[in-house]
């Protein structure tokens, strides 16, 4: 009786776990060989086809404290997420701000009715990553979606310099 | 003495700028910041290119610093060189600072013992300045404003709310939230007042690397108001003038008004 109740639980919280729309992104960071390195700032986040900001799903930065602020000095660089939301944010944002990640993989998964996508009306979106590195560049790459899903899918697109492969994968 | 003897030849460079090639310009180091109490630090200079160092310093007697509350903060650490004053600002409140240098005197001309006589300065000296029985007294007003604007975190308007003196650019896009292939659009002002059919003349910066000053004119409508279409990230430099007879000195019969701004555009 009760291994069955613990089976209905399981089961009914893996149905929830499929009916939310989930959306995962994979960032890869590239291992640069220069000089003088400098991890990434990386700016991830969705817009409306107004290029309004819809979610802000992540920013990485220096966290550690230092004279001029925990680095929040440099958020500027990321230009286009510093002028659609930054600059209109107390840092640091809870469940956005992070540090900066090195060179490599890393993915972000986030409930659709999680905090941070719970307020997207269905439409068509375009999820948003910036890279600017500080002595480096800056790269923006761009994935267009529409939410919620009606199939899984995922979407990769590669950036040049200071992005490598990033991927948006969407489940209904 | 020093710093008087810069004060005039500033607002004679001012006026004879739109007779001669002479620029006048603040340049910001950066427009758009964040973080713990960033600091800006201005160039203030007069040059035939934008934006070099290589004819005459502006003087810093005039510099009015509004912050984003309105309130008037001093420019730190100011210094006049060879060809430049410089002078930094600390950006202690969020929002947009408006960083103007605003002359405001008079120039003139009369005749004394036979001779003509020229004299440039402050509309408090010049009755002491004014020999007794000069004849022929020609008094212009002049109003100059050089200014430029930098904001920590979201731009903000109050600092660029009129004043009411001179010709002032009043935003309809902010001139913090510029970038290239987007239309900006200004206001105008004279007294306060939408000034129409006002020419204003922009240029790009780093002309040193160009052959030549690709300046284009764009005309106020009759809301005051002038669009422009940057071509591409950089500095920019707008300039305009403008003469009439609404003088406030007593016995000026004319008033000359000069205004120059500094604007950064940035990337997409």
């Amino acid at each position: 009786m009760r291994s069955l109740l613990v089976l209905l639980a399981l089961a009914s919280l893996m149905t929830a776990r499929l009916s939310a729309a989930d959306l995962t992104v994979n960032v890869e960071i590239p291992r640069l060989d220069v000089s003088e390195y400098h991890r990434p700032y990386v700016a991830i986040w969705i817009q409306t086809p107004e290029r309004k900001v819809a979610a802000n799903l992540a920013v990485w930065y220096q966290q550690s404290a230092g004279a001029d602020g925990k680095g929040e000095k440099w958020l500027p660089d990321l230009r286009q997420w510093w002028r659609r939301s930054g600059r209109g944010l107390e840092m640091p944002v809870d469940g956005i701000s992070g540090a900066t990640r090195p060179a490599g993989k890393h993915e972000l998964s986030f409930d659709g009715k999680g905090k941070h996508l719970s307020k997207l009306k269905p439409g068509k979106y375009t999820l948003v990553i910036e890279a600017s590195r500080e002595v480096g560049g800056r790269e923006l790459v761009e994935i267009p979606f529409q939410w919620p899903a009606k199939s899984q899918a995922t979407e990769t697109r590669r950036g040049e310099e200071e992005l490598g492969s990033v991927s948006l994968k969407l489940t209904p | 003495m020093i710093r008087s003897v810069v004060f005039s030849a500033t607002v004679f460079v001012a006026l004879i700028t739109t007779t001669q090639a002479h620029k006048v310009w603040l340049r910001p180091s950066q427009t758009s910041l964040s973080g713990n109490d960033p600091w800006v630090t201005v160039d203030a200079a007069v040059s035939n290119d934008l934006f070099y160092f290589n004819h005459f310093p502006l003087g810093l007697d005039n510099l009015v610093i509004i912050d984003p509350n309105g309130n008037q903060v001093e420019g730190q650490n100011q210094s006049t060189g060879k060809y430049r004053s410089v002078f930094d600002v600390q950006l202690k409140e969020k929002g947009t600072y408006r960083i103007a240098i605003v002359n405001q005197g008079l120039f003139a001309s009369w005749e004394h013992d036979g001779q003509r006589r020229r004299w440039r300065g402050r509309a408090s000296d010049f009755a002491s300045a004014l020999p007794e029985g000069a004849t022929n007294v020609n008094v212009t007003e002049s109003v100059g404003r050089i200014e430029t604007f930098v904001t920590n975190g979201a731009p903000t308007e109050t600092a660029l709310e009129p004043t009411g003196k001179g010709i002032e650019l009043i935003p309809v896009t902010h001139p913090n939230d510029l970038y290239a292939e987007e239309e900006g659009t200004f206001q105008l002002l004279v007294n306060g007042k939408p000034a129409a059919g006002l020419e204003v003349e922009i240029i790009q910066g780093a002309t040193r690397y160009r052959n030549s000053q690709d300046t284009v004119h764009v005309t106020s409508d009759d809301e005051g108001k002038i669009k422009y279409t940057w071509p591409e990230a950089g500095m920019y430099w707008l300039s305009t003038s403008k003469s009439d007879s609404d003088t406030s000195i007593p016995n000026a019969t004319q008033r000359r008004l000069s205004y120059a701004g500094t604007v950064e555009v940035l990337p997409q």
